[in-house]
């Protein structure tokens, strides 16, 4: 008998604080599984953000530094241009990178920082108890907009992935989701690209993970898989935005879909 | 190497280069925009790092993650841009990392004005952001003693693991002067990297430059290890300077950068008219010289502090000098410069109370 | 025959393993893990086919998933070392 599925080696031992059935878990994985599988881990540094994955560096063996809130990609702009060689990436939540830190991720992916960048979309504030985000849905009970999240005061939710391919930098800008196990897997394969992609200096790269945060949208873990699919999915469509190696194209707002198989 | 005539940002600038550092992340604002002008040129001459950063949130952030990585790096701004470094720099400090700080001190409060002014000295010497933590504050007086002490603060950064600030006026940005770059202090004896910069765990225990301790008592920790290097700070790293104090003066100022400067001035004329004026000159202005400031005012008894702001350091030689001596105050604000006739003027009504 | 093995102690009892499982294999325990949540457990392990889809969902890293050798090659998902 051979072990087909271990926990990665840049990940340690210690278990998550996170609550049951919170997605950030299997993020983490992906990740650690990509850095592993490309040998990465100890030239890796990681920045970690202010929200629920303020302690990530708990989880993974390497290097890591702690960002204030909203400003990883100002850090990983700083540690990857003093030290190209490492291999750069910051993880981020809703609040981290699209409402405090929106200047500091447009800036660093206008400017082609080779650095990773991995963006948690589950439309709410976790650790801080279920404020809106400004990716939360419209209608979206949360403890800011106790009776649903009105268009009309607070605007419709920010998609990032569709913000950030509109400059004109190269980049790898790719949204993916782990509400189910083939669309885990396949983020995972879009995480690696990214880092991969990095190895090879070739441009910005960042990938949207939707995920759910059972305990802040009232529901059991396997109903918020449900929702993520139900409400989330048809507003932040899933697929790859922007590729270093595609020609530019006119209607960049329309993500390329996972296979071309999966195209109508 | 030959003096040479700079302007104070672009020898402040070069004086990093020299000092080895090779990282400058920085937004413009006036009046410290040549350094960042002058970098992006001479920067990339010496395979370095430039990048004009999209805020002053930017780029003290960008800082924070050079500095993580070991490389030297600082940043400059002035007044407005520093209130939106605190953040960062209360982050690097609990983190305990090296980087440098250039406060070219411009009017204040809120936008202000774009003239010198000396308006940030509590915000330096007090913290500045949040939390338990200093800045070596050090305070140049001529273009030359900016370059000279920019080179220290890279070995003062390192050596106590904490971010330095310089503080420099409008004035020592601006003008002109013949500067002679010194090799920079020797870099040795510093706590090795390994056990803190974030450089990939490769062969050692990772490590983590973090600020968060939600332990209460690893934070107090944190605190009291911070306290110690600012202990030390106290015994060594006192640095001032005296002038005219042997002629038995009759009144002692205190007052340092660009007004020390003029200061001496006033006191050279009032020399010649037979009033003899002493000065007494911080150069480090956290930590501060209150034995050496009370030692002189005590053998004098009248003292005048005089800064271009509304009254700052004056309340740190207030406590120094004791309660039973008054300090007095003069000084301008709005980027006002006083002249050295305004300051004689000041002198002379002081001296007749 | 494939197998997995849920780390009892470190399952938050979040279930998403048994939404995830294609065979409908995987239920929750009567008894409670030291932490008190009740935790995954196998219910027919006859039938497990080795899919690894519980270890993909599952966010606590508690599911390890044994198979034979040719299995792993049809998934394209584990990269274990190569020796």
């Amino acid at each position: 008998m051979t072990t087909l599925f271990a926990r990665p080696e840049s990940m340690s031992e210690r278990i998550t604080h996170y609550c049951p059935g919170c997605t950030h878990g299997v993020i983490h994985r992906l990740v650690g599984e990509a850095i592993d599988e490309l040998g990465i881990a100890d030239r890796s540094v990681g920045i970690a953000p202010v929200g629920c994955s303020v302690l990530i560096y708990n989880y993974y063996n390497i290097d890591f530094q702690e960002a204030p809130h909203g400003r990883a990609p100002a850090l990983a702009t700083g540690a990857k241009r003093a030290r190209p060689d490492l291999i750069v990436f910051t993880y981020q939540g809703d609040g981290d990178l699209a409402s405090i830190g929106t200047n500091e991720i447009i800036h660093a992916a206008n400017r082609g920082e080779k650095i990773t960048t991995v963006f948690v979309n589950n439309a709410i504030y976790g650790m801080t108890g279920g404020q809106m985000a400004p990716t939360s849905m419209p209608g979206q009970v949360t403890t800011t907009s106790p009776r649903g999240r009105d268009p009309a005061l607070a605007g419709f939710p920010m998609r990032m992935c569709e913000m950030l391919s509109t400059l004109r930098t190269p980049a790898y800008i790719v949204r993916g989701s782990v509400h189910t196990p083939q669309l885990a897997v396949q983020t995972k394969q879009a995480i690696r690209r990214a880092f991969e992609l990095q190895m090879e200096k070739r441009c910005f790269t960042f990938v949207e993970v939707l995920s759910t945060c059972p305990t802040n949208w009232g529901m059991t873990p396997t109903k918020s898989l449900r929702w993520l699919q139900d409400n989330m999915l048809p507003y932040y469509p899933l697929g790859v935005f922007k590729d270093p190696d595609q020609q530019e194209r006119g209607d960049g707002q329309v993500p390329t879909p996972w296979r071309d198989s999966d195209a109508k | 190497m030959a003096k040479k005539l700079m302007k104070g940002n672009e020898a402040i600038g070069e004086a990093a280069i020299q000092a080895g550092c090779r990282n400058y992340f920085a937004y413009p604002i006036t009046p410290q925009s040549e350094v960042a002008e002058y970098l992006s040129r001479r920067m990339p001459e010496v395979l370095g790092n430039f990048v004009q950063a999209e805020s002053e949130l930017g780029a003290a952030n960008m800082v924070f993650g050079a500095a993580a990585t070991g490389e030297l790096v600082f940043t400059t701004s002035s007044s407005p841009g520093i209130s939106l470094m605190a953040e960062a720099i209360s982050y690097i400090a609990g983190a305990q990392l090296p980087a440098v700080f250039v406060n070219i001190v411009r009017g204040g409060p809120g936008l202000g004005g774009i003239l010198p002014a000396q308006s940030d000295y509590f915000q330096a010497t007090k913290g500045g952001g949040h939390g338990d933590y200093r800045l070596l504050v050090l305070a140049p007086a001529t273009v030359q003693e900016a370059v000279d002490l920019m080179m220290l603060s890279f070995q003062l950064a390192n050596k106590y693991r904490n971010p330095v600030m310089i503080l420099g006026d409008g004035m020592i940005g601006q003008m002109m002067e013949p500067v002679e770059f010194d090799p920079p202090p020797p870099m040795h004896g510093l706590p090795p990297k390994d056990t803190w910069a974030t450089t990939g765990a490769k062969g050692r225990k990772r490590n983590i430059a973090h600020s968060l301790f939600l332990d209460p008592e690893a934070l107090e920790n944190n605190n009291h290890v911070l306290a110690a290097k600012y202990e030390q700070w106290q015994k060594d790293e006192i640095r001032y300077a005296t002038y005219n104090l042997d002629n038995n003066p009759k009144l002692l100022v205190v007052a340092y950068g660009t007004m020390a400067r003029i200061c001496s001035t006033a006191i050279d004329e009032l020399k010649q008219q037979g009033v003899e004026v002493g000065l007494f000159r911080p150069i480090s202005l956290y930590p501060f010289p209150s034995a050496a400031i009370c030692e002189c005012a005590r053998k004098i008894g009248k003292v005048i502090s005089i800064e271009m702001s509304m009254g700052q350091m004056v309340e740190d030689v207030q406590a120094a000098v004791g309660h039973d001596i008054h300090v007095d105050f003069f000084g301008r604000a709005g980027g006002i410069v006083p002249s050295p006739d305004e300051v004689v003027q000041a002198l002379k009504a002081r001296l007749q109370a | 025959m494939p197998s997995i093995h849920v780390d009892r102690d470190r399952c938050k009892g979040c279930e998403l393993c048994n939404d995830a499982c294609p065979q409908g294999i995987i239920g929750m325990s009567k008894q409670i893990n030291v932490k008190g949540y009740f935790y995954a457990e196998v219910t027919d392990p006859g039938r497990c086919i080795g899919c690894m889809l519980c270890a993909v969902m599952c966010p606590d890293l508690a599911i390890a998933v044994h198979g034979t050798a040719v299995q792993y090659r049809l998934y394209d998902y584990f990269q274990p070392q190569q020796p």
